[in-house]
Formats: structure tokens, sequence, C-alpha cells
């Protein structure tokens, strides 16, 4: 039933950006699909083992920017062994082959090697964006091809990558007619840069807006290339390091206040205290501000430097600011709505100097609060209840404990009411992590109020299978779970097989699973992947009623994947 | 204290995932002792991850061992949840902040009237009294009775002593808890015998 023309369809499907959106537009009924998938230029797949990059191509030959992500999220913290999988090379030879006009490539927890870049950068001649986050595999020799064989690149941003740096000069790779850099990101290098590349490179770049250095680029550097980029929005510094009576640090003083543009800062990676005055004058307007590798900041500098920062949206730091510090932010900082504290002395003996005190007074000076990533010494009930009340606007909430399961600092009770409270208050709540004392009543409350939630990440918490059902039958949206270290068992992973075709994945580890109980799984849903990883055996036992140490499903049109390790056994 | 004793004792260096020290419920709470053998479990599970951070606790001074601070909870793969490559950076930067600071971020010896060798212990990991005399008693097996400012540690055996800066022994208590940390340079737990002439009858 269509009186449109294909022309106009699509004209309207212009106006639908989200992948969602377009996903229930292309469900609506074949025609619909059939426009939808000709004109659909960025594609996102949450995993690169859910579908064959074939078949991406043949369902959007019109694609043009591609998402893919990798490894499960616990990969990030040690919990997935190295060699695990997450190759990107099957899909960009897949793209390679096709007439595909790939523009831009996104990866996350990938694995990338020098080959696949050399073989992106001369296959795509429209190339433009290469973004790469918590990926590894490849050298700066790959950076090189990048850099030398996209004649049009915009963007090359490098975040948190294991990068092999060969020292080599691959900035030099950049050809002379190259000026169409507008955001550049090699903060995570570790080695070397020439440093007479990098300042010709930025000079012919007329268009650059971000730039964030590594720490091999020291400050007179900065200050050279601050003088060619006035129009620079978002600057990531290297080493801020220097005399304080030095010319270099005269002089960077001055040209920096005349970088007006500047609205986001972060970097310092290496960084001397009596220097940062240096960035006081670009503080009034900053909307984002990352100080969280900036380890040589203690608390004193931090609050005086925030005070000046009225307009900060989002704001990155390290617990060394104290519950002191998150007072001035809360006084400051009125339009804050993404707030990260990481903890600054992770296996340091010393209590972390940030408490539930911080948080509330940021609960209460920042009611426009929605993500937050929080690491602390301890939590209390009443703080969470409080914050709550004062932020229902909660998208995001992420609270670690230092110890995994610490109670109530004050009543010494489980942390369930506190979780409960927000759960309650913030109805928009996709996604959740926990941490302290924690019994199956938490869960019970997550699933009776947390009806947006979309991801859950639970660790040493529960008691029971009970705990894992609550979560499983009452939470709709739920599309990655995750859980370590509780006493969850088949009963729970049984209960409802069919719901994991609905969720993305679900990752357990040392948990109460049994192999049996996967096997039966395996069995009875074949749409799904479901992988099994045991620590130091590369021979499965086969004893059915011995614990797994890893479990790994996700739902998968492609059946078992042939890059499995031997450590990976996919039942 | 000598480690290698412990590593052969293998159950302690059995590898797991999950929090160390679980079958023993009190030492969960307990942030005082550090038992080898979770040193060593740490430095081994940790390994398998590629994070450079055992590197860093056996850096410097690996040998002694009295350098480098002990876990006050015991390690756990992936806890803190951080991502590997922050980590290292962090570290990295600690490792050089450390030698450069002084902040007294130190050992004090405690000693106790009758044991055949001394223990160490790092003041600051504890926030309060209740949890460093909680610790002591632990680790000496002993018990202090109830404080009060009048009658000092009354009813038990033994007393927790401090030698403060000016080599005074003064009754551990008496201070508030951040003068105490930053004047205290040892511990000496007395008989209460002993312990008579710092806080009165025992």
């Amino acid at each position: 039933m269509n009186y449109f023309p294909d022309e106009v369809l699509e004209h309207v499907f212009d106006y639908v950006t989200s992948h969602r959106d377009r996903n229930a537009v292309s469900l609506v009924c074949k025609s619909w699909y059939r426009v939808e998938r000709c004109s659909r230029q960025r594609v996102f797949i949450g995993n690169c083992y859910s579908i064959s990059p074939e078949r991406v191509i043949q369902r959007f030959p019109g694609l043009k920017s591609l998402t893919l992500k990798g490894k499960p999220h616990f990969a990030d913290f040690n919990l997935v062994p190295h060699e695990w999988g997450g190759y990107v090379s099957p899909w960009i030879e897949a793209l390679a082959k096709s007439r595909v006009g790939l523009e831009e490539l996104k990866l996350k927890r990938m694995v990338v090697s020098d080959d696949s870049l050399e073989l992106l950068s001369y296959s795509f001649p429209n190339f433009k964006s290469l973004v790469l986050v918590s990926c590894e595999g490849f050298t700066t020799d790959g950076l090189a091809a990048i850099a030398a064989n996209c004649r049009l690149l915009r963007d090359l941003d490098l975040q948190e990558n294991e990068i092999d740096d060969h020292r080599g000069q691959w900035l030099n790779c950049f050809p002379d007619s190259c000026t169409s850099l507008v955001s550049l990101n090699i903060a995570c290098l570790k080695g070397d840069i020439n440093l007479g590349a990098l300042e010709r490179l930025v000079a012919r770049s007329p268009n650059l807006k971000s730039l964030k250095l590594n720490r091999a680029v020291p400050l007179d550097t900065l200050q050279r290339i601050l003088m060619r980029t006035p129009q620079l929005t978002d600057l990531g510094t290297g080493s801020f390091v220097d005399e304080p009576d030095s010319e270099a640090y005269f002089k960077l003083k001055h040209t920096i206040s005349k970088c007006r543009s500047i609205t986001s800062l972060c970097g310092f990676l290496e960084v001397s205290p009596h220097c940062l005055p240096a960035v006081y004058p670009l503080c009034s307007n900053l909307t984002s501000l990352n100080l969280s590798y900036a380890v040589g900041l203690q608390g004193s500098d931090l609050m005086k430097l925030i005070r000046h920062c009225v307009k900060l949206q989002r704001l990155w730091i390290l617990d060394s600011i104290g519950d002191d510090g998150l007072c001035v932010v809360a006084c400051t900082c009125k339009d804050l709505q993404e707030l990260r504290v990481f903890p600054s002395l992770p296996f340091e003996a010393g209590p972390s100097p940030v408490t539930e005190r911080g948080l509330v007074a940021i609960s209460v000076g920042c009611p426009k609060l929605h993500s937050l990533l929080y690491f602390c010494q301890q939590m209390t009930n009443a703080a969470l209840i409080t914050v709550a009340k004062n932020c229902p606007n909660f998208i995001r909430f992420r609270l670690c404990t230092l110890d995994p399961t610490k109670p109530d600092a004050d009543t010494m009770q489980p942390l369930d009411e506190g979780f409960g409270a927000i759960v309650q208050s913030c109805r928009r709540l996709r996604r959740l992590s926990m941490s302290g004392l924690l019994t199956d009543r938490v869960f019970l409350y997550i699933g009776m109020y947390a009806e947006q939630l979309e991801m859950l990440s639970v660790a040493f918490a529960g008691e029971s299978d009970k705990g894992m059902l609550y979560v499983l039958n009452g939470c709709k949206k739920i599309r990655k779970l995750e859980i370590r270290d509780s006493p969850f068992g088949n009963m729970a992973l049984l209960n409802d097989v069919g719901k994991y075709e609905t969720m993305r994945s679900l990752w357990m580890s040392s948990c109460e699973v049994t192999l049996g109980a996967c096997k039966t799984l395996a069995r009875k849903m074949p749409r799904l992947n479901v992988e099994i990883m045991n620590e130091n055996e590369v021979e499965f036992n086969l004893d059915d009623a011995q614990k797994v140490d890893r479990m790994y499903l996700y739902r998968s049109l492609t059946g078992k994947r042939k890059d499995a390790p031997d450590f990976v056994w996919t039942l | 204290m000598n480690f290698e004793g412990e590593l052969m004792n293998l159950k302690d260096t059995e590898l797991r995932l999950g929090l160390p020290g679980r079958d023993e419920e009190q030492e969960k709470r307990s942030c005082s002792v550090v038992k080898s053998n979770k040193r060593c479990r740490h430095e081994s599970s940790e390994e398998e991850g590629s994070s450079v951070t055992e590197k860093n606790n056996a850096g410097d001074g690996s040998d002694d061992q009295d350098n480098v601070p002990p876990p006050a909870k015991a390690q756990v793969v992936g806890w803190p949840p951080i991502r590997s490559y922050r980590k290292n950076c962090v570290q990295q930067q600690n490792n050089k902040g450390c030698q450069e600071r002084s902040d007294g971020a130190e050992y004090v010896k405690v000693s106790m009237d009758g044991a055949p060798y001394l223990r160490k212990i790092h003041l600051r990991v504890y926030n309060c009294y209740p949890q460093l005399l909680e610790a002591l008693q632990n680790m000496f097996k002993c018990t202090f009775g109830e404080y009060s400012e009048r009658e000092g540690y009354n009813g038990s055996e033994y007393a927790p002593t401090y030698q403060d800066k000016d080599g005074d022994w003064m009754l551990v208590g008496d201070v508030p808890w951040n003068m105490f940390i930053s004047s205290c340079k040892r511990l000496r737990i007395m008989k209460g015998s002993d312990a008579k002439g710092l806080g009165g009858c025992l």
C-alpha cells in the first residue's frame, strides 16, 4: 500500500537518521525495506560476529560509513583471553572486493593489522575518516599507509589503542598535498614524533578543528602549533612540563590566551602543576574537560582550575580531586551533564579521597547530570537515595566501589535500597553498573523498575538464581548483560532461552553455570553462538557437571565462527 | 618474612578469578593482614592479562618488599574495572611520582612483648582507631579491651602503644586520628603490667 514513488520515500527516509529508527522503517513492508536498504549510508554492527560482511554489503550497497565492535566489553578488564578474536581483516577484505565506496570506518575493541590498514588505505578513494577505539594489533607502519594513501583524509582518531610504535617517520607520509585534516588524535602513541613533520602538517591543515597530541610533544612545540591553529576547538596537550620562568612557558601563556575557540581540553599526560595556570584563560569557554590522565595534579590544583569552568558540561577527572573538589565542581559547573571520576591509585594502599559525600554534592549542584562513572572508596544507601531524588535524569549510571563487596559505609547493610532508588527514580536509565554488597533484592528492583535498561554490568553480587531471573524476566529492553563472580547458575540461564535472541549478548564468568547447561542452551537455540573459554585448558574436560570459567553467548546469523582460537569452544 | 615458605603452600597460590580469601570471611573485612599468598596470587593472576601492572608492584626495589606498599584489599583480576590502557598510563606516572614524593607513606614496625619477631603495617591503610586496633588484634591474636580516656585499655592483658616523633611512648587512642598518623613512628603492644604507667589500672 504505497502511494509515493520511491524517490519521495527516500527523501523522507533521509530525515530518519538513527540506526534504530531506520531498522524499524525497514520492517514496515517490502517496498520500504527495499528503499531503505538502498539509501542507507551508515551502518552500525554491534557485534562483528553477528553477521557476515558479505551480507551487510549485499543489503546496503550504498554503504559509506561502517561502525564495528569486536570483543566483549569485559575484555577491557583482562577477562577475555588474548587472541580471542575480533579481527577486522575479513571485513576490510570483503569491502575492498566489493564496489562499496567506503568513506568512514569506526572500530571498537577489534584486532587490526597493518595489512588491513594498508588495504583500507588504497581500496577506497573517498576514504575520509578512521576512528579506532581500544584496538590493537597494528603499528605506526599501518598509520603510515593511511597517511600516504588517503588523499581526502579528514579524521584520524586513535583513542586508547595499543599501538606498536616503530618510531618511524609515519607523519612524514602525509603528502604535501594533504590539506584536508579536520581531526587528528595521536595521544595514545607511546613513541617519539617527528615534531617538524607535525608542525608542517598542522600548518597546511586550515580546517583542523581537533588536535590531540601525545606525550612526546613538548610545550614549545605546542606553542608553535597553537600559533598556526587559532580556529582549534578541541585540544589535547602532550607534555605540559616546563620551568615556570621559561620563555617557552611565557610564550605559551600568551598564545593560549588567543585561542578563544577552544571548548574542549584534554591531555596533560605529563604535567607540572605550576604550568597549569597557562590554560586558565580557556576555562570559561570550556564545555568539555578531561584531566583523567593528569596524575601530576593534586586536588588543590584541580580545584583552582575548575573554579573558572562555569560552562562545563562534561568532566573526566581523577579521584585526587576528592570530595572537596567535587563540591567545587557542584558549585561551579551548573550545566554539568556527564561526570567520570577515575581512580588515581588503583592498587595503592591509601583510601581514595572520593566517597559518597562528593556524589551527593554533585547531585545537589548539577541537576542536569545524566551520565555518571564514579569510582569511590565507599557508598551509602542514604547517599544514593538522595542522588536519585536530585537527579532523575540519569541515562547512564555506573558506580564502582574500590572494594567490590563493600556494604553501606554507615549501616553496613547491602546497597540494594540505594540502587533500587536509582532505578525507580530514573525512568530513562539505559545503562547501569553496580558494585558493593548486593543481594537478590537489588535485582528485584531492577526487574521491576528499570524498563528502559539496555545494558547491565554485575560483579560479585546476588545470592541465588532469583537475582538473574528478576532481570531476565523484568527488563524487556535488556540487550547486553555481563556478569562476573556471582552465584547465578543453570536454572537462571535456562529459564527462558528465547530471551537471548532478543539480546545482543550475555557474558557470564566465574558463576555457577555448568558445561551441561551451556550445551543444552546451545542445542535449543541454534541461532546463538555459545562460546566457552576455560582457563589453562586447551583440551576441554568433557564432564558436563563442570563449571565453566567463562561463557559468552551472542545471537548470530553466521553460525560458529571460523577464527576461534583453541581455548574457545563453540558449543 | 619468608615468602618462599608461603609459596610451598600450593592451595594458596591457586589461580582464581574470584575474590581471594572468600573462605575466610573475616579476612575480607580486615584490611590489615597482607597474606603473602595473596600477593603471589595477584602477581600470577595478573600475568595472564597483558597489563604491566605486575611489573609495577614488583618494580622499584622488588627484593626489598618494604618499599612497595602491599594491597590493602587483595587484588582481583579485572578490578577495579578500568581499561588496561588507562591503568598502565596512570600507574606508570604514579611510579615516577612515588620516587619524588615524601608524604610519609611509609610502614611502621609493630612489636609485641614476648613475640619472636616484629611485623610491619602501613598506617594509612586505616581510617580510624577501631580499624587499626582490630587489625592489630587479629595480627597478634590478642585483645586490648575497652579504651577510655581515664583508664586506658581496661580489662585485657595487652595495650597498644606507639612511639612518637619525640621518642616518647604514648598510649594509642589519646590524640585525634590524623595527628596520630603523622606522629607515629613505631608501635608496640605492651603487656598489661608494663602498660600500667601509661593508662591506669589494668
